[in-house]
């Protein structure tokens, strides 16, 4: 289902959405219940409309398999679907439908997450549903048999037959060697042919449980009755001993790392990631704050440095731009990525995105540049409280990479009081050589097309 | 406060579906400007933010045919550059209030929506920008080039990738000889677009007699009125866009295989639908809702996916729009499943069409429509949807009250009628893009 790359969409919400107007801060009125079998229950009162968001958040993902069975994680969400003991299958979402409701699931290499949005008085149906599949699942070889295939047409329709999402995934698996960030959420095709109930079966008896559990409830709610509602549905599940997660650190880089990945394509493109520190410790550190900012001052807006400069300007680039995941329990990257005009090659542009860079070490930032952005994590602060999916979204994602949902309020103040000196230091410490892995992705012809889709050698950079 | 209460009570009534509609579900207020700018708006204190639209119908459709493109680029140009201020100032400006400006582009409609902080010190700047650049855009010659070039080298990637050669075929075949048929841009027809051009197309389509403007948000009646007329005091006067004449009915069906080595197969299966004012409006977004509308619970999904592994994505829509916009099934699968999953959306849509829905799917979709009333209007966002379709469409300020009334009422036979009225299973395009040979019907 859905495989967001809320990591991403987090770390530009956290980084430049999250803001201090005034007396309005993200976990003001949001209250937190532990039930005695260590689930988490956190809810957040938006009583604007009638309606209630729901999620059960468990702290598992990609990062948490194997080799040989990737993408396990992320079938298993396709599995939760497919039936328990007395809910058969595809019965979950006719269910919630029947109530005027909507669901849905999405994994990522940190955490996986179901959700339902629907009328609040319907509230005790989803949770009842959420506590009967949190330990009643039945995966039949039947439903899998026809599921592996679905996430197999998700695997070639999200990423096989997009030339950029194979780019990203091939850098990842070459800026990696030891930690399981490496491989793609969805999986490598080959362990998704291989894959068995019984891989599926176990991943769920190891992790699903109420103490890798996180219960998100926004909406027009009262805390008391979804801690309520909380105790009687999950309150029985038994906790369970989970396994140990191994560290699985990855080891230093010992230099920078090129690969080319060849596919068939029109445009060159240009990605890379520097290893750069994330959050951890919120009140006590400051680069991945200065981190986020120089992400803000680089592409924040349509007048920022990459856009305004190397779009705009120079002419170079097709779009150009810069990434920051700054909350994940995984390793961290800045990532600069951009599309060469035709005529320009993924060389200039590489040697483009580094002139920017280096311009912030050697010359810092400006104060009209850094209240930009600050002025855009004051307004995202606002607008984020217009959707209770949204807000939702950030506590659990806060709550399963180990941090709080409070920490937002403080991420607000701390952005706002990065200076140019921060965001010079961390560009002079982190985006170097050392740290770098750089993707380029050259441009085949495609095969058995039609001949103006094929470019002549030496064109391929684009016309 | 009050207005919040009074949506909370309005969609409470709703859920015990009270028939008494005296109180609105959203207070929608509708004026005109003195210069005929339709305005709808709706008051709501709970954030201090406000969102703000205009648009105009002066979207793809409206494009000569020798020159597709023009409107598009109206629409992204207007905003790099105004008498004074060019395209970094512009932006600039935007970012240092905390303002996010979108722009609004569809076959139809054309223009641009603003979000941004209530406070007069934050929203002034940021309105006042977007008056002028809908105004007197300039059009710049030196940022027409550039953007001319980035769009050239975008349009050659999409069309190596299958979906976008699918939708292109598609859209050619079930639209043929009218405006719907184009996209938005073509390369072919890139270089001709001149700043003239631009100029023209604004002079003649961004008129205030047709503007819809659209506010939503913490700002009184008054200050409302004081946006809507600040943003449309300076458009330019006169009659706007003609009418669009409806899409030929297909003749018979026709087919379309486009090799191509991706691995999976892209397939679009269609035909001209409904236009916004047809009387189905109601019984077609029920009887899709069934067919293939609503998610994983629909019948094209739980053939195609839930009982075959076919696909991961496959779904029905359709678009309702000032012409009949398409109706269309789409799935992509493993290219040699491409015949086999082919023949289970021809025979779902045949059985649909000629059987209609069951009392029980029916009722299911009922429940669902009407039980998901409330979250169609849950947030700013979706309100300020809402108050732009209703201004644009000509649809009733009532037509939230009337929803859930609508689509109480409509029998199987109902559905199963407007869904034969649009659509015939023997007269389809079928659009295949992938595998070589998919199995013949």
């Amino acid at each position: 289902m859905i495989r967001s790359r809320l990591l991403r969409a987090t770390l530009c919400a956290l980084l430049l959405l999250p803001a201090a107007l005034s007396a309005a801060r993200p976990s003001d009125d949001v209250a937190v219940h532990e039930l005695a079998n260590g689930m988490r229950v956190i809810v957040k009162p938006d009583r604007r409309a009638p309606v209630a968001v729901s999620m059960v958040w468990y702290r598992v993902g990609s990062m948490d398999e194997h080799n040989g069975v990737t993408g396990v994680a992320h079938v298993l969400e396709h599995m939760m679907f497919k039936g328990t003991r007395s809910v058969p299958a595809g019965e979950f979402s006719r269910l919630i439908a029947n109530a005027g409701g909507r669901d849905n699931a999405f994994t990522s290499r940190d955490y996986t997450a179901y959700f339902q949005i629907l009328q609040k008085s319907a509230l005790p149906l989803a949770l009842r549903l959420e506590a009967d599949r949190m330990r009643n699942l039945v995966i039949t070889p039947e439903e899998f048999a026809k599921e592996i295939k679905v996430v197999m047409e998700e695997r070639r329709w999200r990423t096989d037959d997009r030339p950029q999402a194979v780019v990203y995934e091939r850098l990842m698996a070459s800026a990696l060697k030891a930690h399981p960030y490496r491989h793609p959420v969805i999986g490598w095709m080959s362990d998704l042919e291989t894959l068995t109930v019984e891989d599926t079966r176990r991943f769920y008896d190891q992790w699903y449980a109420p103490n890798n559990a996180i219960l998100v409830v926004v909406g027009d709610v009262q805390p008391a009755e979804v801690f309520a509602l909380a105790e009687r549905h999950f309150g029985r599940i038994p906790r369970k001993a989970l396994p140990e997660r191994k560290t699985q650190a990855e080891p230093p880089q010992l230099g920078i790392q090129r690969l080319t990945v060849k596919v068939p394509a029109e445009q060159a493109q240009v990605l890379m990631a520097w290893r750069v520190p994330r959050l951890r410790r919120p009140s006590e550190e400051w680069e991945p704050y200065a981190l986020d900012m120089l992400e803000g001052i680089l592409s924040g807006n349509a007048a920022a440095r990459l856009p305004q400069r190397l779009v705009k300007d120079e002419r170079i680039a097709v779009a150009a731009g810069a990434g920051y995941e700054g909350i994940g329990r995984g390793p961290g990257f800045f990532l600069l990525a951009g599309t060469p005009v035709p005529g320009r090659s993924a060389a200039e542009l590489e040697a483009a995105l580094r002139r920017e860079l280096q311009r912030v070490v050697d010359e810092g930032v400006s104060e009209a540049e850094l209240n930009r952005v600050r002025a855009q994590i004051i307004s995202g602060n606002v607008y984020q409280r217009d959707s209770m999916f949204f807000q939702a979204r950030m506590i659990g994602a806060l709550e399963t990479v180990g941090l709080s949902f409070r920490d937002e309020d403080l991420f607000i103040e701390r952005l706002q009081q990065i200076s140019s000196e921060q965001i010079r230091e961390v560009a002079r410490k982190y985006l170097v050589d050392d740290q770098l892995t750089v993707a380029y992705l050259d441009p085949q012809p495609m095969a058995g097309a039609p001949p103006r889709a094929a470019p002549p050698a030496g064109a391929r950079h684009g016309n | 406060m009050a207005t919040r209460l009074q949506l909370r009570c309005a969609a409470f009534l709703l859920l015990l579906l009270c028939a008494q509609a005296a109180q609105a579900i959203l207070p929608i207020e509708h004026w005109r400007t003195a210069n005929g700018a339709k305005v709808y708006f709706v008051a709501n204190r709970g954030l201090p933010m406000v969102d703000v639209s205009v648009e105009f119908p002066a979207g793809a459709a409206f494009d000569r045919a020798d020159r597709t493109g023009v409107a598009g680029f109206t629409n992204s140009l207007m905003r790099l550059g105004v008498p004074g201020l060019n395209e970094e100032q512009i932006e600039q400006r935007l970012a240092d209030n905390g303002a996010i400006l979108g722009s609004r582009f569809d076959s139809d409609r054309s223009g641009y929506t603003l979000r941004t902080l209530s406070d007069p010190r934050w929203r002034n700047e940021p309105l006042q920008l977007m008056s002028r650049m809908l105004a007197a855009p300039e059009f710049p010659q030196s940022v027409l080039e550039r953007e001319r070039n980035r769009l050239a080298a975008s349009l050659k990637e999409a069309e190596r990738l299958p979906a976008t050669i699918a939708g292109r075929e598609f859209q050619r075949a079930v639209f043929d000889g009218h405006p719907y048929g184009r996209r938005a841009y073509e390369i072919e027809t890139l270089d001709r677009i001149g700043r003239d051009d631009l100029l023209a197309f604004h002079r003649a389509h961004f008129v205030s007699e047709r503007a819809v403007v659209a506010i939503m948000g913490d700002v009184t009646r008054a200050e409302a009125e004081a946006i809507a007329d600040q943003i449309t005091r300076d458009l330019p006067r006169g009659p706007g866009s003609a009418a669009l004449p409806d899409p030929a009915p297909l003749a018979a069906a026709i087919e379309r295989n486009i090799p191509h080595p991706a691995t999976q197969s892209h397939i679009l299966v269609g035909a001209p639908g409904i236009r916004r004012s047809n009387p189905d409006f109601f019984a077609i977004l029920l009887g899709n809702h069934i067919l293939g509308g609503g998610g994983f619970v629909s019948r094209i999904n739980e053939e195609v996916r839930q009982k075959r592994g076919l696909a991961y994505s496959a779904y029905s829509t359709f678009a309702p729009m000032l012409s009949a916009g398409a109706f269309t099934i789409g799935l992509q699968t493993q290219r040699d499943q491409a015949g086999e999953a082919l023949a289970v959306v021809r025979k779902t849509l045949a059985d649909y069409v000629a059987n209609g829905p069951s009392e029980k799917e029916l009722a299911a979709a009922k429940r669902n429509i009407v039980g998901g009333f409330p979250m169609r209007i849950d947030s700013n966002r979706k309100i300020h949807e809402h108050l732009g379709l209703i201004g644009f469409y000509d649809l009733p300020l009532d037509y939230l009250e009337r929803f859930v009334p609508a689509i109480e009422q409509l029998t199987a036979a109902d559905t199963r009628a407007a869904f034969a009225r649009m659509i015939d299973p023997a007269r389809v395009v079928t659009v295949v893009v992938g595998a070589e040979a998919p199995a013949a019907p």
